[in-house]
């Protein structure tokens, strides 16, 4: 029997995480603008990704959630508040860098997985999959590569001031 | 033959016609001070305007030591004589009664007047301590689109390489920044495609949120010019306001789209969806000379006209007929302006007008050209030479040959330009100073405090006990009201050095009158620093190595060689002694200068060559070297997509409307050289806020009512005008602080409202989608002057 159904779940679960990931960074540093508002605007991607997960993963075995709850409204008010509250404080600087770190390594995390299911798709000749990947795999690394180049700005300033 | 028009009332002038091919007919305008003649002037010095993009070329009058007037020049490509309104009165700023003549330092909370020497050790003493105790990133410049080329040069120098901080920008960053990340998307490099001599040819001249009439009078002279000749153009208008420029287009059978604020991308996307879908693709310039088509192709197939109009709100037989108009040009000329580089997904917008150009073949011949404007005077050198997170020469910060090649020129380690990452933007250098960590900033000729989105925030940065702010300028600012030390500067008309418009027209503006008082030339006070730091090259000599103007520009123009913004065909000298207006590339192979760039698809895109290997469109990140070797290996032209992604900030229940700020033909940035000439202050004398008139009727507002306007950020008070803006929209001219009205509360900036918010590939701040709410303000509340209107905005008359 195929264990493709828990490749769809362990991707469905990498994405879900990415996108919750990318929430709470943009409400923990709402006072960094860049990182406020392209972190909610790549949320967007994880989250058709884990929408059409479910869709075309109903034919192939894998029952998956495809509204999950993103974020926790209170959490995030109060995650915005504090980050405000510490505007002027070096501290979210280094707190910065290893959310974008944690960010990364999710992204990497969750491409992996879509190589893997990729690579189930060819091999069962899943057409509807492959086409899957080939749409939204490119995204997440995109979120991995944001994720990267926002550490390399941000490090000199954070580590050497 | 000269014309001393009164140009408050009559911006554009008189209509000189001419048709398709002929050369722009003459028209010398000229306004000397009252009671004098152009026989009573004793020399004219030349110059160019200071006061727009458009790089105007003048001269200035002098009769016994003092500027007299202006008189343009009838042999330059730019204007062929013409002035507009602020060229003609805005040199009476200079001899304005409140210069700053001495330096001033903060003693006890209060700036008192010093001496130079005092002033500029304190500046020595904070850098070399800062230096000591944190390094080179807690240090950090902000300059201008105001200085000349010597002087940005000098500067990049300066912190770039002696002092080795990454955190050097300009106010460009606003204007300009988006300009030159769309030509560095496209083709991989900045510099303007593109010249004004386009408009003596073309037959399509599309204006994409550019309202070319207020912020480009004189070019705007020259397309009325054609207009009214033989073969009219036809034009394409796109801006939420009914500018005179709007009306111009459909009179000229062409259309004007006014879409909501914040959905360029989608309205691009759905004019090249058309274009591609009716096959008006020149299928044989895409193969030979770009990469990106599949892609692009792909994308704009998600954008029909009838998804495009929901999204923007406008009719989907408008964007038919408009991508008709385009598709059908046989010389389109495209130009590109703050309507698309301060709104939400600017450099999407604006690399998808190139790409419009470059899927037509629209391109390097007379009237094909692309126009990617610049808002500020000399914006183009900022970026040229370094001072705006560019590097000099237009190298490329990701390679290390270029990097090397500009420490050769210096006579620098390498290992002392930091190129770890790209420069740091203006908005970052500013989250920087309010997290504490850039101790120093040093501001030349801007003024942050009025300019700058989200002003409380702003004005709380500057106004930190723990920043040592340096502001530089000519005049008392809300910006050196915060400052430990302010520097009185020489402005136009009283130092000597070179500036190059938005179409790489490179003009020398030469010393007229002394300057007021102990103020000193830019360029003098930052090697002044020099000396005073003691920087020295690799070889123990005195950096940087030059001393005045004429020798600052030959270090300069030495160090582009072989760039695509090649000077070393130029001096002062050169510059004195020719026609007036030289295009860069000029160097032994084009003496003469150079028209258009890109002719015959060649472009500076070869990986080893570019300026830049581009960024991701959504996310902003860079693309590294083998992304591009293998995108692009032959150097073509790129055509980048971009998906459409909603405003940030959409309206809502409580803040129902969304509100654009801009500009007005009278005034320049925030008022302080415009807002201290009679004539230019009191044809706009007032902030003023427009909305339709539904959008005045739901507010129970009339023509002349005092307006409330706010946004979460705050509110400001201005006199209501009802005009062609669309539904939906409220539009405040951006250029009113609180120099000339102190007891106005910080209820008068129109950057009172704005959002902290900034494009994410060109980072430039975003000044036109914050969600706003309109709301009547009883009379007696507020002492506000009524407001006169400005002629151009309301189209009261030609």
């Amino acid at each position: 029997m195929s264990k493709l159904p828990l490749a769809l779940r362990a991707l469905h679960r990498a994405e879900l995480s990415l996108g919750r990931d990318l929430l709470m960074v943009a409400d923990r540093h709402e006072a960094d603008h860049e990182i406020r508002y392209v972190a909610r605007d790549l949320a967007r991607w994880p989250r058709i990704h884990v929408q059409r997960l479910a869709e075309v993963g109903a034919a192939h075995g894998a029952h998956l959630n495809a509204d999950p709850h993103w974020s926790l409204p209170m959490l995030s008010k109060t995650s915005q508040k504090v980050s405000v509250a510490l505007g002027r404080r070096p501290e979210p600087a280094l707190l910065l860098l290893a959310d974008l770190r944690r960010l990364h390594r999710k992204a990497a995390g969750a491409s992996l997985d879509w190589e893997i299911v990729a690579q189930a798709a060819h091999a069962m000749q899943a057409t509807d999959l492959l086409e899957l990947s080939q749409q939204c795999h490119p995204q997440t690394l995109r979120i991995m590569r944001w994720a990267n180049a926002q550490l390399k700005v941000h490090s000199p300033q954070a580590i050497a001031s | 033959m000269t014309n001393d028009r009164n140009a408050i009332a009559d911006i554009w002038g008189g209509r000189t016609p001419y048709g398709p091919g002929e050369s722009w007919p003459a028209r010398v305008d000229m306004h000397l001070a009252e009671g004098v003649t152009e026989a009573d002037v004793q020399r004219w010095v030349r110059t160019a305007s200071l006061l727009h993009s458009n790089g105007d070329a003048m001269d200035i009058a002098v009769r016994d030591g003092k500027i007299v007037g202006v008189r343009g020049r009838a042999d330059d490509i730019v204007n062929r004589g013409r002035l507009g309104p602020k060229d003609l009165y805005g040199w009476q700023a200079n001899a304005s009664p409140d210069r700053l003549t001495q330096p001033l330092i903060r003693q006890g909370g209060r700036l008192v007047r010093c001496d130079w020497d005092t002033a500029m050790n304190r500046i020595v003493a904070q850098s070399k301590d800062l230096l000591g105790t944190h390094g080179p990133s807690a240090i950090a410049f902000y300059t201008s689109g105001q200085l000349f080329a010597e002087e940005y040069f000098t500067l990049a120098a300066i912190g770039h390489g002696a002092i080795g901080t990454n955190h050097m920008d300009g106010n460009t960053r606003l204007c300009t920044a988006t300009a030159a990340a769309a030509l560095k998307e496209s083709f991989a490099c900045d510099g303007q495609p593109g010249s004004y001599l386009d408009v003596d040819h073309a037959d399509v001249i599309a204006m994409f949120g550019h309202n070319v009439a207020e912020t480009q009078p004189v070019l705007w002279m020259r397309v009325l010019d054609r207009l009214a000749g033989s073969q009219p153009p036809r034009l394409i208008c796109v801006d939420p306001r009914d500018t005179h420029v709007a009306r111009a287009a459909r009179d000229s059978g062409g259309v004007h789209l006014a879409p909501l604020p914040g959905t360029n991308l989608a309205l691009m996307n759905g004019l090249l969806h058309e274009i591609v879908a009716n096959d008006w693709v020149d299928h044989a310039y895409v193969q030979a000379n770009t990469v990106g088509w599949a892609e692009l192709r792909e994308r704009v197939a998600e954008y029909p006209p009838d998804r495009v109009a929901r999204i923007c709100g406008i009719d989907a037989a408008a964007i038919r007929t408009a991508a008709g108009v385009l598709g059908k040009a046989q010389r389109l000329l495209s130009t590109v302006l703050q309507g698309f580089y301060q709104s939400h997904q600017a450099s999407a917008a604006s690399v998808q007008v190139n790409n419009l150009n470059l899927i037509r073949g629209q391109l390097g011949r007379p009237g094909a050209g692309i126009l990617q404007m610049n808002g500020q005077p000399t914006a183009e050198n900022t970026r040229e030479c370094g001072a705006d997170g560019d590097m000099s020469g237009f190298r490329n910060w990701s390679n290390d040959a270029h990097v090397a090649d500009l420490a050769k020129h210096w006579n620098l380690e390498i290992k002392q330009i930091p190129h770890m990452t790209p420069p740091t933007h203006a908005m970052q250098m500013f989250r920087y100073i309010e997290q504490g960590s850039i101790k120093m900033l040093w501001v030349s000729a801007t003024n942050p405090a009025v300019s700058l989105p989200e002003l409380a925030r702003i004005r709380s940065i500057l106004g930190q006990e723990r920043l040592f702010l340096v502001v530089q300028d000519i005049f008392p600012t809300e910006t050196t009201e915060l400052a430990d030390v302010v520097l009185p500067a020489a402005t136009w008309g009283e130092k000597t050095g070179c500036f190059t418009n938005a179409c790489r027209v490179v003009h020398l503006s030469e010393r007229a009158v002394e300057p007021p008082g102990e103020a000193r030339a830019d360029l003098d006070i930052f090697l002044d620093y020099a000396r005073g730091m003691d920087f020295r090259d690799k070889d123990g000599k005195p950096f940087p190595a030059w001393h005045d103007a004429p020798s600052a520009f030959a270090a300069w123009a030495a160090s582009t060689q072989g760039r695509p913004c090649d000077y070393t065909g130029l001096s002062h000298d050169v510059l004195r002694e020719r026609v007036s207006g030289v295009p860069w590339p000029c160097n032994a192979e084009h003496p003469d200068g150079t028209e258009r760039l890109y002719a015959d698809g060649k472009f500076s895109a070869a990986p080893d060559y570019c300026e830049s290997y581009g960024r991701d469109m959504v996310t902003g990140a860079p693309f590294e070297a083998s992304d591009y070797k293998a995108l692009n290996p032959d150097g073509k032209a790129i055509l980048r997509a971009g998906e459409y992604l909603p405003p940030h900030e959409a309206p809502s229940g409580e803040y129902p409307l969304v509100l654009i700020t801009g500009r007005t033909v009278y005034h320049f940035h925030t008022r302080t050289k415009t807002g201290r000439v009679a004539e230019l202050q009191q044809a706009a004398p007032e902030i003023w806020v427009e909305c339709s008139a539904g959008d005045a009727r739901r507010a129970g507002l009339a023509e002349g009512d005092l307006a409330e306007i706010s946004t979460a950020r705050g509110a400001v008070r201005a006199r209501l005008r009802i005009t062609g803006v669309r539904n939906g929209v409220l539009f405040l001219p951006f250029h009113y602080g609180y120099w000339d009205r102190p007891g106005a509360e910080h209820s008068r900036a129109a950057n009172e409202l704005t959002q902290t918010d900034w494009d994410p590939v060109s980072k430039q701040p975003l000044y036109k989608t914050a969600a706003a709410a309109l709301a009547k303000v009883p009379e007696g509340a507020d002492p506000v002057v009524p407001v006169q209107p400005t002629r151009a905005s309301t189209g009261a008359m030609q």
